[in-house]
């Protein structure tokens, strides 16, 4: 059969022609979505102050007056005070709040952020594996994330405390060990409505192994929902979190997360409100932009009619 | 023979981001009592979003301009609650996917009981009994039973004719059909096309039928209009146009259309693909893929001349049409 | 039946598929049987045109060539070679002489790969030994064959029309220069001036590389103008197989005789000349088929015997082959 490629004269000539070619680089789907997160309002002032919170949780400790365990002997229990640069008053101990603060954000957005990743690596592992397997392989492993959903999640925690001793690193781990459950569901059931789609049996046609279809035709196109979940489980975490901390069971003094910093503030609300009102304020506010910008990205990774 | 619709500067624009769309530009025609218009035009012809205009069915970013009058009343100038009135009555319309134009969770009798219940202000049972009455004239076997069905129990074809069916319960003046054969089979198409010609017959019904498929045009209809980039290449009777059309549009779909009797004819498709809306040609919006364009049409737009009600053509080519190469 | 004449490519002989489906919560499963007693063999340079309506199985039959269905029973020859029981790395070798092209251009192409990446991918995988300039090199001309500019290669498949997708779709079947082309309605989600690019273009790549399509449509016009023999399916059965042009003017078979009584004709005088009588109900469901011949419950000239016995299909005295216990008393209509 004549082929296309009688050898390497015209192919060369092909090479060469490739070498001047000047082929602008295409408008991907990630572009367009992007475009469209940038027209949402809602979205973009929220990435605004999350960029904001998180450079002030990050940064922020350079520059604040006060250390985070420095105790200031001459302002307990004090309101906000601007002559002595406690600008958000101290608590019991004589600590600087705006200090344990920004900590605080800092903790709880580190364990946000590596609970969610290591619930996405090890979420899409699985649930593309079961999604595209399927069959008995997926009966399986969909039954053991089961039986793991209907373990009493305290109970879980309190014996990798019993384990591990109490650290922030426990922390990760556990959280990130419940969040991966839902997380490969959602990739699974993403999983088995791609695996029907003309592309994969295309790939299928073209020779492609099992490992070359989830990894370059399957996982590429579960970033819309994986995205959007992780975004909007990150609130869920956070929350989490302080409620482990809240029970006693996460971050240990002197380290503070939002939720400590809360569940300390709580009781005496009514005596010393400014312990309580700014870390619920950093944490709402937390919440709601990841809301919204979870939202946004839905909005824009799944348009609608416009 | 009346006059059952006339349509006056008809057009459409979509808004979108940041720009606006002309989905159909000075739609001019007339609809006369028991004939068949067939409206052919591909993506992006503005075809089908002509008609959803007249019947208030525009998404809602679009609008409307011109006028669309039935018997003395503009359908484009009433409220969606006035227009209520006529829609589903005097006007009704068939889309090309049942499935998704009934309600899969009522079952079909409830859903033709309705329109009688609302249009002609009948009781439950004479609306019934009407309604499977109608279901029976529209081919539907064992109507009855059919009746007490829901739509996924159906099939295809099945389907299809319950629309027709609660399409034509109030005897409308027109009936505008959406590719409405287009999801079925050829030969379930075949007998829905048979359904069609004597409806027009029985009822009197003017039947519109929006389609890409010159098949099914040849069969079935009386005049023609065939559309392009938002407005009207050509129209008139349906033989002039198939025999002897004087758009290049025309005169290429009708040559890459595949003929079953003829093989060896090739087909001479026309190059290049149908324009974008947001984008279109300057002068004529064919001219880019036009064998036949002249300098003219690339500055100039050509204007539908012609007798209205006899034959159209927007071209300012005047010779012949005919590719020399191919075989007849 | 199967004359293993030398120049055939692809036979396949007695196969069955069938799929398992579950009724409701409580409901038995039962089987849909969308393929049974397929028998026919496809010539080097042919193009077998395969159509028939919803349920026929044609597209299953397609998938079943290409082993990505396996079938129930039967075997599906190429060139001698039974596909059905070979081990998944030797099929992947002969996957670079058997290709497909899908219906739907945008959803057969991964949205997040470009151009040059779809069309590359078979060779990635098929042909691992090419380095990465001579792959680059080959997807350019190949675009250049199927009509598509160099430019675009960078660019993804959602910023492509339909037909200008089909392009793409195509030139990603022939990179690794297959034999034979499996296509599975690759115009009918395309307007129809498009869909004349696509078929001349189909037309002419076949001319230039000496290529073997398997043209599976519903469309009976498109099939009779691309097909050298057609092959008509009813409820997963081969009803009709015959030359293009006998097929059409001496047609055998009543559900033959029906679908080309039902094709639209663009022609307003030969249309309204057509006489439609005899064209009743619609395909029966394929889980629960009449019995005897399938076609019984639509046919006019329907016998006791076509109840009673399934017609087998038989060899005609002008080459066709067809399955009806009346063929040779029906004239032609």
């Amino acid at each position: 059969m004549p082929g296309i490629t009688h050898k390497d004269r015209t192919l060369t000539a092909y090479a060469e022609k490739l070498e001047s070619l000047d082929a602008p680089k295409g408008r991907s789907l990630t572009q367009d979505a992007m475009r469209r997160l940038v027209a949402n309002k809602a979205a973009m002032v929220s990435i605004f102050v999350l960029i904001f919170i998180i450079l002030a949780a990050f940064v922020g400790p350079f520059f604040v007056p006060w250390g985070v365990g420095e105790v200031d002997w001459s302002s307990i229990r004090k309101p906000p005070n601007f002559e002595k640069l406690h600008y958000l008053g101290t608590d019991q101990n004589g600590r600087d709040m705006l200090a344990r603060l920004l900590q605080g954000t800092q903790m709880s957005l580190i364990v946000a952020g590596v609970a969610t990743l290591v619930s996405v690596v090890i979420g899409i592992a699985y649930g593309a594996i079961a999604g595209y397997f399927g069959g008995r392989i997926d009966a399986l492993m969909m039954r053991f994330v089961d039986i793991m959903y209907a373990l009493p999640y305290i109970l879980f925690v309190i014996i990798l405390v019993v384990i591990f001793g109490r650290s922030p690193v426990l922390l990760f781990v556990g959280i990130g060990m419940l969040e991966w459950l839902t997380m490969a569901r959602i990739v699974r059931g993403q999983t088995l409505s791609l695996k029907e789609r003309e592309f994969i049996e295309a790939a299928r046609a073209g020779g492609a192994r099992a490992t070359t279809i989830i990894g370059r035709h399957i996982v590429p196109n579960l970033t819309g929902p994986v995205v959007i979940y992780a975004t909007l489980t990150v609130p869920e975490i956070i929350i989490t979190e302080s409620f482990l901390s809240y029970l006693g069971l996460g971050v240990q003094e002197p380290l503070t997360s939002l939720g400590t910093l809360i569940s300390n503030g709580g009781p005496v609300a009514e005596v010393m409100p400014w312990l309580l009102i700014f870390p619920a304020i950093v944490l709402i506010s937390l919440l709601l932009c990841l809301t919204y910008i979870g939202d946004g990205l839905r909005d824009a990774l799944d348009p609608k009619d416009r | 023979m009346a006059d059952v619709l006339t349509v006056d500067d008809l057009n459409v624009t979509f808004a979108l981001h940041d720009s606006e769309v002309h989905a159909v530009r000075d739609l001019n025609f007339t609809l006369r009592q028991g004939e068949t218009l067939a409206v052919v035009g591909e993506s992006g012809s503005g075809k089908s979003q002509a008609f959803l205009a007249i019947m208030g069915l525009l998404a809602r970013n679009g609008s409307a301009s011109g006028k669309a009058i039935l018997g003395d009343t503009n359908l484009l100038a009433l409220s969606p609650e006035k227009l209520d009135n006529y829609r589903g009555k005097d006007i009704a319309m068939i889309f090309q996917d049942p499935m998704t134009s009934l309600n899969p969770s009522l079952r079909v009798k409830t859903q033709l009981v309705e329109v009688l219940v609302r249009h002609q202000h009948q009781d439950q049972a004479t609306a019934l009994r009407n309604a499977i009455e109608m279901l029976e004239r529209v081919g539907i076997p064992e109507p009855t039973r059919r009746a007490n069905a829901f739509p996924h129990e159906l099939s295809g074809g099945m389907r299809q004719r319950v629309m027709i069916a609660m399409a034509l319960l109030c005897e409308p003046k027109i009936l505008i059909a959406d590719e409405p054969t287009t999801a079925l089979d050829v030969t379930v198409q075949a007998q829905m096309l048979e359904l069609f010609k004597s409806l027009t017959d029985d009822f009197g019904t003017a039947l519109v039928l929006i389609t890409h498929d010159l098949g099914v045009v040849a069969g079935l209809a009386d005049r023609m209009m065939v559309m392009y980039g938002g407005r009207i290449a050509e129209k008139g009777p349906v033989d002039d146009l198939f025999y002897d059309p004087r758009h290049p549009y025309t005169y290429g779909l009708l040559h890459s259309t595949p003929h079953i009797g003829t093989r060896a004819r090739t087909l001479t498709p026309i190059e290049g693909l149908p324009p974008s809306l947001e984008r279109l040609p300057s002068g004529c919006s064919f001219h880019p893929r036009c064998r036949f364009a002249m300098p003219q049409c690339k500055t100039d737009r050509p204007p539908l001349t012609g007798e209205r009600g006899k034959r159209s053509c927007a071209c300012f080519y005047e010779g012949k049409l005919s590719y020399e190469e191919v075989v007849a | 039946m199967n004359e293993m004449a030398p120049n055939t490519l692809l036979s396949v002989e007695g196969l069955k598929k069938t799929f398992g489906i579950s009724v409701g919560f409580f409901g038995r499963p039962l089987t849909l049987t969308a393929l049974t007693d397929i028998n026919f063999s496809v010539a080097k340079g042919e193009t077998l045109g395969i159509v028939g309506e919803s349920g026929c199985g044609k597209s299953t039959l397609g998938r079943c060539i290409l082993q990505l269905l396996q079938p129930d029973e039967g075997k599906v020859l190429w060139l001698g070679q039974d596909l059905t029981t070979l081990p998944e790395e030797e099929m992947r070798k002969r996957r670079r002489d058997l290709q497909v092209i899908f219906q739907d251009p945008l959803a057969s192409l991964n949205p997040r790969m470009t151009v040059g990446e779809i069309i590359a991918d078979p060779l990635r995988t098929l042909m691992p030994e090419l380095a990465t300039e001579e792959r680059r090199a080959r997807v350019l001309k190949m675009m250049e064959a199927v009509g598509l500019l160099p430019e675009m290669i960078n660019r993804y498949p959602h910023e492509f029309s339909g037909g200008q997708a089909q392009r793409i779709g195509i030139a990603r079947a022939l990179i690794t220069e297959p034999e034979l082309i499996v296509c599975d309605e690759p115009v009918s989600a395309l307007d129809v001036s498009i869909q004349a690019q696509i078929l001349n273009l189909l037309t002419e790549l076949k001319d230039e590389f000496g290529l073997t399509l398997v043209f599976i449509s519903h469309d009976l016009s498109v099939v009779r103008h691309i097909s050298d023999r057609i092959m008509v399916l009813y409820l997963g059965r081969i009803v009709e197989l015959a030359g293009s042009d006998i097929l059409h003017t001496d047609p055998r078979h009543p559900y033959t005789q029906s679908l080309l009584k039902a094709v639209p004709i663009p022609d307003p005088k030969q249309a309204r000349a057509r006489k439609l009588e005899g064209l009743i109900g619609e395909v029966p469901s394929p889980i629960n088929p009449p019995s005897g011949c399938a076609f019984r419950t639509r046919c006019l000239h329907a016998k006791d015997i076509c109840a009673a016995e399934r017609p087998p299909l038989e060899t005609g005295a002008d080459g066709r082959q067809i399955a009806c216990h009346r063929w040779r008393e029906i004239s032609a209509s």
